[in-house]
């Protein structure tokens, strides 16, 4: 069965003005698909053919490894977001975003230095350790933090093309802008 | 001294239609003018202020990663600017075409393998055409690294180089970084290629 992209949870217009709709279809409709496209090219005839994403992303490198991981962390981005929030965490997640960053505020703080501060194409993420705590990381490229053992929580996505057709080299203000769409609902139920 | 932004020797339109005028205006005063910055405040203070931008390249395995990133940043930039041009494109002449012909069979074999490591450079990153002694190679280097530098995988000197970070085209050509590639042909400066493949 080859991968398919998943349906976007709202319209491609829900995230304006934050994220465009142009964004959206551009970032959802050409990259999104190419991964999955590229992904389903890459594997018949390898191991990984009845492998899931998953499993690519803990065992595979190169090409293999890169589109799976991609389209995992693309599904992930945009299912992070919704028109209508909430916009803030509740719940067990809260009391552990306080607990480990001291409030909501000193998290998005650093979770925006993190997002910003890294050089290239990549990924921010908050994740649960294997320990059970929250801690922010970066990965470049097409990495993702299961390779290492973490439980992913939330993730941006810089690479350039996620913000500058509304940006342009400004990542900070598509960071300011991230928080206006983030669904904690969601994210609430990944922890 | 600290380093500046060098001239561009065209303006900003001047390579329409394959590179538009808002992506030269943002990519030339925005992002190449952040690498010259950080890279004056990430050697504020040392020794490599007074060195010049070939010393730091030829070191950076032992500097910080500010002044790889934003020195390769302010390098890779200012070759790409000289490296393209208006009413330019054509294929390279003499000595440099020959050894392009020898190197890699025929020019249109060149642009192709060129254009492929482009293609294939996953994330952020530069496409080269670089002077290995007196041989030619094509190689990518990702995000700011660059063949001057000495923990490049091919050390050379970088006679042609494509930036294939997505805001190099992302506002004309979106995803489509193949059509930049082949619009790319069109502004190449061969004069300056040539001029560089002829440095001892
Ligand atoms: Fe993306
Ligand atoms: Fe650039």
């Amino acid at each position: 069965m080859p991968f398919e992209l998943p349906k976007l949870p709202y319209a491609a217009d829900a995230l304006q003005p934050h994220i465009s709709k142009q964004t959206i279809d551009f970032h959802y409709g050409k990259h999104h698909q190419a991964y999955v496209n590229n992904l389903n090219n890459l594997i018949p005839g390898t191991r990984f053919e009845n492998a899931t994403l998953e499993q690519m992303i803990r065992e595979a490198d190169g090409g293999i490894f890169n589109n799976a991981a991609q389209v995992w962390n693309h599904t992930f981005y945009f299912e992070s977001f919704s028109p209508a929030g909430p916009r803030e965490p509740n719940d067990a997640l809260a009391t552990a975003i306080n607990e480990t960053f001291g409030s909501f505020a000193a998290f998005k703080e650093q979770f925006t230095k993190s997002a910003l501060t890294l050089f290239g194409s990549g990924w921010a993420w908050l994740v649960k350790n294997r320990e059970g705590k929250l801690e922010i990381v970066q990965e470049s490229n097409a990495g993702n933090p299961l390779k290492s053992g973490h439980t992913p929580l939330l993730t941006c996505d810089v690479w350039e093309h996620a913000y500058y057709l509304d940006y342009q080299n400004k990542r900070p203000d598509y960071l300011l802008a991230y928080w206006n769409v983030l669904d904690w609902d969601v994210i609430g139920k990944r922890f | 001294m600290a380093f500046e932004l060098p001239k561009l020797g065209y303006d900003y339109a001047a390579l329409e239609p394959h590179i538009d005028a808002r992506t030269m205006e943002i990519h030339y005063t925005k992002h190449h003018q952040a690498y010259v910055n950080n890279l004056n405040t990430a050697i504020a203070g040392t020794e490599w202020e007074q060195k010049s931008l070939e010393d730091i390249m030829a070191n950076v395995s032992k500097l910080s990663a500010a002044v790889r990133n934003n020195g390769g940043g302010h390098y890779n930039h200012t070759l790409y600017w000289t490296v393209m041009g208006p009413n330019k494109g054509g294929s390279p002449k003499g000595d440099l075409l020959e050894a392009i012909n020898q190197t890699f069979g025929s020019f249109d074999k060149f642009k192709e393998l060129f254009t492929q490591a482009g293609m294939t450079r996953f994330g952020s990153g530069w496409a080269w055409l670089v002077k290995v002694g007196n041989e030619l190679k094509i190689t990518s280097t990702p995000n700011q690294d660059n063949p001057m530098m000495d923990i490049a995988e091919v050390k050379g000197l970088p006679l042609l180089g494509a930036d294939v970070w997505e805001h190099a085209y992302y506002l004309k050509y979106q995803n489509r970084r193949n059509e930049y590639l082949a619009a790319f042909w069109n502004v190449v400066n061969w004069d300056e290629v040539e001029r560089r493949f002829k440095r001892t």
